[in-house]
Protein backbone atom coordinates (compact mmCIF):
# COMPACT_ATOMS: atom_id res chain seq x y z
CA UNK A 1 0.00 0.00 0.00
CA UNK A 2 1.12 3.54 -0.70
CA UNK A 3 2.61 5.15 2.40
CA UNK A 4 0.37 8.25 2.17
CA UNK A 5 -2.71 6.01 2.35
CA UNK A 6 -1.33 3.72 5.06
CA UNK A 7 -0.85 6.72 7.36
CA UNK A 8 -4.50 7.75 7.16
CA UNK A 9 -5.95 4.24 7.15
CA UNK A 10 -5.89 3.66 10.88
CA UNK A 11 -7.30 7.07 11.73
CA UNK A 12 -10.11 6.91 9.16
CA UNK A 13 -11.05 3.34 10.09
CA UNK A 14 -11.22 4.46 13.71
CA UNK A 15 -13.49 7.39 12.79
CA UNK A 16 -15.66 5.07 10.77
CA UNK A 17 -16.01 2.66 13.66
CA UNK A 18 -16.95 5.49 16.03
CA UNK A 19 -19.66 6.68 13.61
CA UNK A 20 -21.11 3.20 13.22
CA UNK A 21 -20.93 2.24 16.89
CA UNK A 22 -22.49 5.49 18.16
CA UNK A 23 -25.25 5.38 15.55
CA UNK A 24 -26.02 1.72 16.25
CA UNK A 25 -26.01 2.24 20.02
CA UNK A 26 -28.50 5.09 19.68
CA UNK A 27 -30.64 3.21 17.16
CA UNK A 28 -30.82 0.14 19.42
CA UNK A 29 -31.59 2.22 22.50
CA UNK A 30 -34.46 3.87 20.62
CA UNK A 31 -35.60 1.06 18.32
CA UNK A 32 -35.95 -1.81 20.79
CA UNK A 33 -38.01 0.06 23.41
CA UNK A 34 -40.14 1.65 20.67
CA UNK A 35 -40.66 -1.78 19.11
CA UNK A 36 -41.87 -3.07 22.49
CA UNK A 37 -44.23 -0.10 22.78
CA UNK A 38 -45.63 -0.94 19.33
CA UNK A 39 -46.70 -4.40 20.53
CA UNK A 40 -48.77 -2.74 23.25
CA UNK A 41 -50.09 0.37 21.48
CA UNK A 42 -51.84 -0.53 18.28
CA UNK A 43 -52.45 3.11 17.38
CA UNK A 44 -48.71 3.88 17.23
CA UNK A 45 -47.92 1.17 14.70
CA UNK A 46 -48.86 2.88 11.46
CA UNK A 47 -47.34 6.29 12.20
CA UNK A 48 -44.08 4.97 13.67
CA UNK A 49 -43.43 2.19 11.14
CA UNK A 50 -44.54 4.60 8.42
CA UNK A 51 -42.07 7.26 9.55
CA UNK A 52 -39.23 4.76 9.72
CA UNK A 53 -40.11 3.40 6.26
CA UNK A 54 -40.21 6.87 4.71
CA UNK A 55 -36.76 7.58 6.17
CA UNK A 56 -35.44 4.52 4.34
CA UNK A 57 -36.67 5.80 1.00
CA UNK A 58 -34.76 9.09 1.19
CA UNK A 59 -31.44 8.78 -0.66
CA UNK A 60 -28.68 9.03 1.93
CA UNK A 61 -26.82 11.89 0.30
CA UNK A 62 -30.08 13.85 0.15
CA UNK A 63 -30.84 13.13 3.82
CA UNK A 64 -27.43 14.46 4.85
CA UNK A 65 -28.17 17.52 2.73
CA UNK A 66 -31.60 18.05 4.30
CA UNK A 67 -30.16 17.84 7.80
CA UNK A 68 -27.44 20.46 7.32
CA UNK A 69 -29.67 23.58 7.60
CA UNK A 70 -31.75 22.24 10.52
CA UNK A 71 -30.83 23.98 13.80
CA UNK A 72 -29.55 21.94 16.79
CA UNK A 73 -29.54 18.52 15.09
CA UNK A 74 -28.07 19.67 11.79
CA UNK A 75 -24.91 21.39 10.62
CA UNK A 76 -21.64 20.10 9.27
CA UNK A 77 -19.86 17.23 11.03
CA UNK A 78 -20.13 14.03 13.00
CA UNK A 79 -23.34 14.79 14.89
CA UNK A 80 -25.41 15.27 11.75
CA UNK A 81 -23.98 12.10 10.28
CA UNK A 82 -24.87 10.06 13.35
CA UNK A 83 -28.43 11.42 13.35
CA UNK A 84 -28.89 10.44 9.73
CA UNK A 85 -27.42 6.97 10.33
CA UNK A 86 -29.76 6.43 13.29
CA UNK A 87 -32.74 7.26 11.10
CA UNK A 88 -31.68 4.63 8.58
CA UNK A 89 -30.94 1.99 11.20
CA UNK A 90 -34.22 2.53 13.03
CA UNK A 91 -36.61 0.70 10.69
CA UNK A 92 -35.05 -2.77 10.70
CA UNK A 93 -34.59 -2.69 14.47
CA UNK A 94 -38.04 -1.29 15.19
CA UNK A 95 -39.79 -3.64 12.78
CA UNK A 96 -37.93 -6.77 13.87
CA UNK A 97 -38.50 -6.05 17.57
CA UNK A 98 -42.20 -5.61 16.92
CA UNK A 99 -42.51 -8.64 14.64
CA UNK A 100 -40.31 -10.80 16.89
CA UNK A 101 -42.47 -10.15 19.95
CA UNK A 102 -45.77 -10.28 18.07
CA UNK A 103 -44.94 -13.66 16.58
CA UNK A 104 -44.22 -15.42 19.88
CA UNK A 105 -46.59 -18.42 20.00
CA UNK A 106 -49.96 -17.28 21.40
CA UNK A 107 -50.28 -20.50 23.43
CA UNK A 108 -47.02 -19.60 25.18
CA UNK A 109 -48.18 -16.04 25.93
CA UNK A 110 -51.56 -17.24 27.05
CA UNK A 111 -50.05 -19.74 29.43
CA UNK A 112 -47.72 -17.03 30.78
CA UNK A 113 -50.81 -14.94 31.60
CA UNK A 114 -52.63 -17.97 33.02
CA UNK A 115 -49.66 -18.77 35.30
CA UNK A 116 -49.97 -15.31 36.79
CA UNK A 117 -46.99 -13.56 35.23
CA UNK A 118 -47.16 -9.79 35.34
CA UNK A 119 -46.77 -8.13 31.95
CA UNK A 120 -43.22 -7.08 32.89
CA UNK A 121 -42.26 -10.65 33.85
CA UNK A 122 -43.78 -11.92 30.62
CA UNK A 123 -41.81 -9.37 28.60
CA UNK A 124 -38.46 -10.06 30.26
CA UNK A 125 -38.73 -13.81 30.79
CA UNK A 126 -40.76 -14.92 27.79
CA UNK A 127 -41.25 -12.44 24.96
CA UNK A 128 -37.80 -10.83 24.77
CA UNK A 129 -35.83 -14.10 25.02
CA UNK A 130 -38.00 -15.76 22.38
CA UNK A 131 -37.85 -12.70 20.11
CA UNK A 132 -34.09 -12.21 20.60
CA UNK A 133 -32.95 -13.96 17.39
CA UNK A 134 -35.38 -11.87 15.30
CA UNK A 135 -34.38 -8.63 17.05
CA UNK A 136 -30.73 -9.49 16.53
CA UNK A 137 -31.34 -10.20 12.84
CA UNK A 138 -32.71 -6.64 12.57
CA UNK A 139 -29.67 -5.24 14.35
CA UNK A 140 -27.39 -7.20 12.01
CA UNK A 141 -29.05 -5.87 8.86
CA UNK A 142 -28.98 -2.35 10.29
CA UNK A 143 -25.28 -2.61 11.20
CA UNK A 144 -24.21 -3.82 7.79
CA UNK A 145 -26.15 -1.06 6.02
CA UNK A 146 -24.87 1.56 8.44
CA UNK A 147 -21.24 0.61 7.74
CA UNK A 148 -21.91 1.19 4.04
CA UNK A 149 -23.94 4.37 4.44
CA UNK A 150 -21.36 5.85 6.80
CA UNK A 151 -18.95 6.19 3.85
CA UNK A 152 -21.11 9.08 2.65
CA UNK A 153 -20.45 10.93 5.91
CA UNK A 154 -17.31 12.38 4.36
CA UNK A 155 -19.52 14.45 2.04
CA UNK A 156 -20.57 16.64 4.97
CA UNK A 157 -17.34 16.53 6.90
CA UNK A 158 -18.12 13.55 9.09
CA UNK A 159 -14.85 11.75 8.40
CA UNK A 160 -14.48 7.99 8.18
CA UNK A 161 -13.43 5.73 5.31
CA UNK A 162 -15.58 7.76 2.90
CA UNK A 163 -12.82 10.40 2.96
CA UNK A 164 -10.64 8.04 0.90
CA UNK A 165 -13.47 7.31 -1.49
CA UNK A 166 -14.44 10.95 -2.11
CA UNK A 167 -10.79 11.96 -2.47
CA UNK A 168 -10.17 9.03 -4.81
CA UNK A 169 -13.19 9.88 -6.95
CA UNK A 170 -12.17 13.55 -7.15
CA UNK A 171 -8.60 12.73 -8.24
CA UNK A 172 -9.47 9.62 -10.29
CA UNK A 173 -7.21 7.57 -8.02
CA UNK A 174 -8.40 3.95 -7.94
CA UNK A 175 -5.96 2.91 -5.23
CA UNK A 176 -7.40 5.57 -2.96
CA UNK A 177 -11.02 4.52 -3.68
CA UNK A 178 -10.08 0.93 -2.84
CA UNK A 179 -8.32 2.05 0.34
CA UNK A 180 -11.74 3.25 1.53
CA UNK A 181 -13.99 0.64 -0.04
CA UNK A 182 -12.08 -2.52 0.90
CA UNK A 183 -11.79 -1.85 4.67
CA UNK A 184 -15.47 -0.78 4.75
CA UNK A 185 -16.46 -4.00 3.02
CA UNK A 186 -14.30 -6.07 5.38
CA UNK A 187 -15.85 -4.30 8.35
CA UNK A 188 -19.34 -5.08 7.04
CA UNK A 189 -18.44 -8.74 6.48
CA UNK A 190 -16.96 -9.01 9.97
CA UNK A 191 -20.06 -7.44 11.55
CA UNK A 192 -22.34 -9.71 9.52
CA UNK A 193 -20.38 -12.82 10.48
CA UNK A 194 -20.00 -11.90 14.14
CA UNK A 195 -23.63 -10.92 14.71
CA UNK A 196 -24.79 -13.91 12.67
CA UNK A 197 -22.85 -16.17 14.99
CA UNK A 198 -24.46 -14.60 18.09
CA UNK A 199 -27.86 -14.93 16.42
CA UNK A 200 -27.38 -18.65 15.80
CA UNK A 201 -26.24 -19.11 19.40
CA UNK A 202 -29.39 -17.39 20.62
CA UNK A 203 -31.81 -19.30 18.43
CA UNK A 204 -30.36 -22.61 19.52
CA UNK A 205 -30.78 -21.85 23.22
CA UNK B 1 -68.64 -23.29 50.68
CA UNK B 2 -68.47 -23.75 46.92
CA UNK B 3 -64.97 -23.26 45.57
CA UNK B 4 -66.31 -21.78 42.33
CA UNK B 5 -69.70 -20.30 41.68
CA UNK B 6 -71.10 -18.91 38.42
CA UNK B 7 -74.11 -16.66 39.05
CA UNK B 8 -76.16 -15.74 35.98
CA UNK B 9 -72.96 -15.28 34.01
CA UNK B 10 -73.27 -13.89 30.51
CA UNK B 11 -70.41 -12.90 28.27
CA UNK B 12 -70.67 -10.90 25.11
CA UNK B 13 -68.00 -9.92 22.67
CA UNK B 14 -68.72 -7.75 19.66
CA UNK B 15 -72.48 -8.09 20.18
CA UNK B 16 -72.29 -11.89 20.08
CA UNK B 17 -73.28 -13.76 23.20
CA UNK B 18 -70.74 -16.47 24.04
CA UNK B 19 -72.26 -17.44 27.40
CA UNK B 20 -75.87 -16.79 28.44
CA UNK B 21 -76.96 -16.85 32.06
CA UNK B 22 -74.76 -19.70 33.10
CA UNK B 23 -75.16 -20.96 36.66
CA UNK B 24 -73.16 -23.66 38.40
CA UNK B 25 -71.11 -24.33 41.47
CA UNK B 26 -68.06 -26.51 41.96
CA UNK B 27 -67.66 -28.12 45.37
CA UNK B 28 -64.26 -29.07 46.79
CA UNK B 29 -63.01 -32.44 45.56
CA UNK B 30 -65.22 -32.78 42.51
CA UNK B 31 -64.39 -32.76 38.83
CA UNK B 32 -66.87 -30.80 36.79
CA UNK B 33 -66.56 -31.58 33.11
CA UNK B 34 -67.83 -28.95 30.70
CA UNK B 35 -68.70 -30.76 27.50
CA UNK B 36 -69.54 -29.00 24.26
CA UNK B 37 -68.70 -28.50 20.61
CA UNK B 38 -66.14 -25.94 19.49
CA UNK B 39 -67.51 -22.47 19.97
CA UNK B 40 -69.95 -23.52 22.68
CA UNK B 41 -68.26 -21.26 25.23
CA UNK B 42 -66.34 -23.88 27.25
CA UNK B 43 -62.97 -22.19 27.11
CA UNK B 44 -64.57 -18.82 27.83
CA UNK B 45 -66.08 -20.25 31.03
CA UNK B 46 -62.67 -21.54 32.04
CA UNK B 47 -60.96 -18.22 31.38
CA UNK B 48 -63.57 -16.49 33.53
CA UNK B 49 -62.75 -18.72 36.45
CA UNK B 50 -59.17 -17.48 36.80
CA UNK B 51 -59.87 -13.91 35.80
CA UNK B 52 -58.46 -13.98 32.26
CA UNK B 53 -61.94 -12.77 31.24
CA UNK B 54 -64.68 -11.12 33.24
CA UNK B 55 -68.46 -11.56 32.83
CA UNK B 56 -70.46 -8.96 30.94
CA UNK B 57 -73.33 -9.66 33.34
CA UNK B 58 -73.47 -11.75 36.49
CA UNK B 59 -70.67 -12.84 38.78
CA UNK B 60 -68.01 -15.50 39.01
CA UNK B 61 -67.01 -16.20 42.59
CA UNK B 62 -63.89 -18.07 43.63
CA UNK B 63 -63.76 -19.04 47.31
CA UNK B 64 -66.77 -16.80 47.83
CA UNK B 65 -65.17 -13.68 46.35
CA UNK B 66 -66.09 -12.24 42.95
CA UNK B 67 -63.19 -12.53 40.50
CA UNK B 68 -63.40 -8.76 39.95
CA UNK B 69 -62.37 -8.22 43.57
CA UNK B 70 -59.39 -10.59 43.53
CA UNK B 71 -55.89 -9.39 42.84
CA UNK B 72 -55.67 -10.52 39.19
CA UNK B 73 -52.16 -11.98 39.52
CA UNK B 74 -52.81 -13.62 42.89
CA UNK B 75 -55.97 -15.31 41.61
CA UNK B 76 -54.17 -16.82 38.61
CA UNK B 77 -51.34 -18.13 40.78
CA UNK B 78 -53.87 -19.84 43.07
CA UNK B 79 -55.37 -21.74 40.16
CA UNK B 80 -53.51 -24.31 38.07
CA UNK B 81 -54.14 -24.09 34.34
CA UNK B 82 -53.43 -26.73 31.71
CA UNK B 83 -54.08 -25.68 28.13
CA UNK B 84 -54.60 -27.60 24.94
CA UNK B 85 -51.43 -26.57 23.12
CA UNK B 86 -49.56 -27.10 26.41
CA UNK B 87 -47.93 -23.68 26.19
CA UNK B 88 -44.67 -24.77 27.79
CA UNK B 89 -41.96 -22.14 27.42
CA UNK B 90 -39.71 -23.48 24.64
CA UNK B 91 -36.63 -21.71 26.03
CA UNK B 92 -37.10 -23.08 29.57
CA UNK B 93 -35.98 -26.56 30.65
CA UNK B 94 -38.53 -28.97 32.06
CA UNK B 95 -37.32 -28.01 35.53
CA UNK B 96 -37.75 -24.28 34.89
CA UNK B 97 -41.16 -24.81 33.34
CA UNK B 98 -42.47 -26.86 36.24
CA UNK B 99 -40.93 -24.53 38.82
CA UNK B 100 -42.38 -21.42 37.18
CA UNK B 101 -45.15 -20.45 39.60
CA UNK B 102 -43.21 -21.33 42.77
CA UNK B 103 -40.31 -19.22 41.44
CA UNK B 104 -42.67 -16.33 40.67
CA UNK B 105 -44.05 -16.72 44.18
CA UNK B 106 -40.53 -16.31 45.55
CA UNK B 107 -39.94 -19.79 46.96
CA UNK B 108 -36.29 -20.43 47.90
CA UNK B 109 -34.45 -22.27 45.12
CA UNK B 110 -33.90 -25.56 47.05
CA UNK B 111 -37.65 -25.76 47.82
CA UNK B 112 -38.52 -25.20 44.17
CA UNK B 113 -36.06 -27.90 43.13
CA UNK B 114 -37.44 -30.38 45.65
CA UNK B 115 -41.00 -29.67 44.54
CA UNK B 116 -40.08 -30.09 40.88
CA UNK B 117 -38.42 -33.47 41.55
CA UNK B 118 -41.41 -34.68 43.52
CA UNK B 119 -43.84 -33.65 40.76
CA UNK B 120 -41.79 -35.16 37.94
CA UNK B 121 -41.65 -38.40 39.93
CA UNK B 122 -45.42 -38.36 40.40
CA UNK B 123 -45.94 -37.75 36.70
CA UNK B 124 -43.74 -40.72 35.81
CA UNK B 125 -40.89 -38.61 34.40
CA UNK B 126 -37.71 -39.53 36.33
CA UNK B 127 -36.11 -36.15 37.24
CA UNK B 128 -32.61 -37.35 36.47
CA UNK B 129 -33.62 -38.01 32.85
CA UNK B 130 -36.03 -35.19 32.24
CA UNK B 131 -35.29 -32.10 34.33
CA UNK B 132 -32.66 -30.65 31.96
CA UNK B 133 -34.54 -31.35 28.72
CA UNK B 134 -36.25 -28.71 26.64
CA UNK B 135 -39.92 -29.15 25.61
CA UNK B 136 -38.93 -29.89 22.00
CA UNK B 137 -37.03 -32.95 23.24
CA UNK B 138 -40.22 -34.49 24.65
CA UNK B 139 -43.07 -36.44 23.07
CA UNK B 140 -46.57 -34.94 23.03
CA UNK B 141 -47.65 -37.05 26.00
CA UNK B 142 -44.54 -36.16 28.03
CA UNK B 143 -45.06 -32.50 27.25
CA UNK B 144 -48.62 -32.65 28.51
CA UNK B 145 -47.43 -34.38 31.69
CA UNK B 146 -44.99 -31.53 32.23
CA UNK B 147 -47.92 -29.16 31.64
CA UNK B 148 -49.90 -30.88 34.39
CA UNK B 149 -46.88 -30.84 36.72
CA UNK B 150 -46.50 -27.10 36.09
CA UNK B 151 -50.16 -26.52 36.97
CA UNK B 152 -49.76 -28.51 40.20
CA UNK B 153 -46.49 -26.87 41.22
CA UNK B 154 -47.70 -24.29 43.72
CA UNK B 155 -50.24 -26.78 45.11
CA UNK B 156 -53.32 -24.81 44.00
CA UNK B 157 -56.69 -25.91 45.39
CA UNK B 158 -58.30 -25.60 41.96
CA UNK B 159 -57.18 -26.85 38.56
CA UNK B 160 -58.50 -25.86 35.15
CA UNK B 161 -58.02 -28.18 32.16
CA UNK B 162 -58.72 -26.85 28.68
CA UNK B 163 -58.92 -29.91 26.38
CA UNK B 164 -55.51 -30.98 27.61
CA UNK B 165 -55.49 -34.38 25.92
CA UNK B 166 -57.18 -33.37 22.67
CA UNK B 167 -54.08 -33.47 20.48
CA UNK B 168 -52.70 -36.79 21.77
CA UNK B 169 -52.90 -40.20 20.12
CA UNK B 170 -55.68 -42.42 21.56
CA UNK B 171 -53.34 -44.68 23.53
CA UNK B 172 -51.47 -41.82 25.19
CA UNK B 173 -54.77 -40.07 25.82
CA UNK B 174 -56.16 -43.02 27.78
CA UNK B 175 -52.88 -43.28 29.70
CA UNK B 176 -53.06 -39.64 30.70
CA UNK B 177 -56.74 -39.91 31.58
CA UNK B 178 -55.87 -42.78 33.91
CA UNK B 179 -53.11 -40.68 35.42
CA UNK B 180 -55.56 -37.82 35.86
CA UNK B 181 -57.92 -40.09 37.83
CA UNK B 182 -55.06 -41.33 40.01
CA UNK B 183 -54.01 -37.78 40.72
CA UNK B 184 -57.54 -36.76 41.50
CA UNK B 185 -57.84 -39.71 43.85
CA UNK B 186 -54.52 -39.09 45.61
CA UNK B 187 -54.50 -35.31 45.83
CA UNK B 188 -58.22 -34.61 46.23
CA UNK B 189 -57.99 -31.55 44.01
CA UNK B 190 -60.96 -29.74 42.57
CA UNK B 191 -61.03 -29.50 38.79
CA UNK B 192 -62.97 -27.98 35.97
CA UNK B 193 -62.23 -29.96 32.84
CA UNK B 194 -63.23 -28.82 29.37
CA UNK B 195 -63.57 -31.31 26.53
CA UNK B 196 -65.50 -32.10 23.37
CA UNK B 197 -65.01 -35.84 23.85
CA UNK B 198 -68.05 -37.45 25.47
CA UNK B 199 -66.09 -40.58 26.46
CA UNK B 200 -63.55 -38.44 28.25
CA UNK B 201 -66.38 -36.56 29.97
CA UNK B 202 -68.02 -39.76 31.20
CA UNK B 203 -64.72 -41.23 32.32
CA UNK B 204 -63.34 -38.25 34.22
CA UNK B 205 -66.29 -36.20 35.41
CA UNK B 206 -68.01 -36.51 38.75
CA UNK B 207 -70.50 -34.09 37.22
CA UNK B 208 -71.07 -33.09 33.62
CA UNK B 209 -72.24 -29.80 32.26
CA UNK B 210 -73.30 -29.67 28.64
CA UNK B 211 -72.78 -26.33 26.91
CA UNK B 212 -74.84 -25.58 23.82
CA UNK B 213 -74.23 -22.20 22.21
CA UNK B 214 -73.48 -20.60 25.56
CA UNK B 215 -76.30 -22.27 27.50
CA UNK B 216 -75.58 -24.83 30.19
CA UNK B 217 -77.44 -28.02 30.97
CA UNK B 218 -76.16 -29.70 34.12
CA UNK B 219 -76.19 -33.39 34.97
CA UNK B 220 -75.68 -34.52 38.56
CA UNK B 221 -73.45 -37.44 37.54
CA UNK B 222 -72.39 -39.41 34.45
CA UNK B 223 -75.38 -41.78 34.86
CA UNK B 224 -77.85 -38.90 34.78
CA UNK B 225 -76.04 -37.53 31.75
CA UNK B 226 -76.63 -40.77 29.85
CA UNK B 227 -80.34 -40.29 30.42
CA UNK B 228 -80.54 -36.68 29.24
CA UNK B 229 -82.95 -36.31 26.38
CA UNK B 230 -82.13 -32.82 25.04
CA UNK B 231 -81.23 -32.62 21.39
CA UNK B 232 -77.57 -31.77 22.07
CA UNK B 233 -77.21 -34.47 24.72
CA UNK B 234 -78.62 -37.05 22.33
CA UNK B 235 -76.26 -35.86 19.63
CA UNK B 236 -73.28 -36.39 21.93
CA UNK B 237 -74.58 -39.70 23.31
CA UNK B 238 -75.19 -41.05 19.82
CA UNK B 239 -71.47 -40.60 19.11
CA UNK B 240 -70.83 -43.25 21.79
CA UNK B 241 -72.33 -46.06 19.72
Amino acid sequence: MRPDLANDLLQLTGEHLVLVISAMAAAILMGVPLGIVLTRREGWRRPLLGFASVMQTIPSLALFGFLIPIPFIGGIGTRTVIIALVMYALLPILRNTFVGIASVDTAVCESAVAMGMTSGQMLRQVQLPLAAPTILAGIRVATVTTIGTATIAAAIGGGGLGVFIFRGVASVDTAQILAGAVPAALMALAADGGLGWVERKLSRA
Amino acid sequence: MALVEFRDVSYEVGGREILSEVNFTVEPGETLVLLGRSGSGKTTALKMTNGMLFPTRGQVRVEGRPTTEWDPIGLKRRIGYVIQEVGLFPHFTVEQNVGLVPTLEGWPAPDVQQRVEQLLDEMGLPPADYRARYPRQLSGGQRQRVGVARALAADPPLLLFDEPFGALDPVTRVELQRQFLDLQHNLQKTSIFVTHDVREALRLGTRIGLLTRGRLELAADPETFRNLRSEEALAFLSSLE
